[in-house]
């Protein structure tokens, strides 16, 4: 599976990298931001997307936005991975198109979890 | 001091360390903080807006700071460079996430974080918002949360 980490924090996209790497995806491409992703979602066919919410430039939600509106990248699976942990920020990006939502702080147990769930 | 205020960064914290630092720290009774008199090598800052104003700010002693980041990146780091400033403005990112969900009725938003290092550094918080410290003790060493907040609007 191709991966794209999205993290403003190089710390957050190493731990994720680390645990993706634990469950056998190795194959894993990194941003930096939301405007990051989106050109890179444009270029590249990924098959899923982990995405951080609060970052400069362009926002997680922004980004997902984005990706749902351009018709070649509507249908990547976009998981939100982010320290958001109210309900209406859950809700607001399910209703943005997110495909799963993780909030941090989470286990490697919690991603495995949300990786089989997408591969059903 | 509300408790309802700064329960939820102390719970963040303990929740945030036991899940990302593989340690439970141990909290020691909060205070308020009359002057900037302590002092700090690392600390990890977060603006608070919307439905409170403030901060909340994570401080390390050296040590400690690099004993915690060795445990959240699997990785031992030896030196404060960019990758510890990086983890210690995301573990202050986590926990004010983290709490902000349990403030019960503010629709409070976070800052990006910023980081200050700097030996035995003080950090000035506004005088009209009072700042409650949290001491805590963990396996990698002591270190504080500082919490800076004041209610804007109630729902």
């Amino acid at each position: 599976m191709k991966i794209l980490l999205v993290d403003d924090s190089s710390t957050m996209r190493r731990i994720q990298k680390n645990t993706l790497a634990s469950l056998g995806f190795t194959d894993v491409d990194e941003a930096e931001d939301g405007q990051d992703a989106v050109s890179k979602v444009g270029k590249t066919a990924y098959e899923l997307v982990l995405m951080d919410w609060n970052m400069p430039n362009m926002t997680g939600i922004e980004a997902l936005k984005a990706i749902r509106a351009n018709p070649a990248t509507a249908k990547v699976p976009v998981i939100m991975v982010t320290s958001e942990s109210e309900k209406t920020r859950i809700l607001e990006a399910i209703q943005a198109g997110a495909t799963n939502y993780i909030v941090k702080p989470f286990t490697p147990d919690v991603l495995k979890e949300k990786l089989d769930a997408l591969e059903k | 001091m509300r408790s309802d205020l700064i329960n939820p960064f102390l719970k963040a914290t303990v929740s945030t360390f036991q899940t990302m630092v593989n340690t439970v720290p141990t909290p020691q009774a909060p205070y308020v903080k009359a002057e900037p008199s302590l002092t700090h090598d690392v600390s990890g800052i977060i603006g608070l807006s919307g439905g409170a104003k403030g901060a909340v700010i994570i401080s390390f002693p050296t040590r400690t700071a690099l004993q915690t980041v060795s445990a959240f990146i699997g990785l031992n780091v030896t030196t404060i460079d960019a990758d510890v400033t990086d983890a210690v403005g995301e573990l202050a990112n986590i926990i004010a996430g983290a709490a902000k969900a349990d403030l019960q009725g503010l629709n409070v938003t976070i800052s990006l974080p910023s980081v200050v290092v700097g030996t035995n550094h003080k950090v000035t918080t506004p005088k009209d918002i009072p700042s409650i410290v949290i001491p805590f003790t963990c396996s990698h060493g002591d270190f504080v949360v500082e919490v800076c907040i004041a209610v804007t609007e109630q729902k």
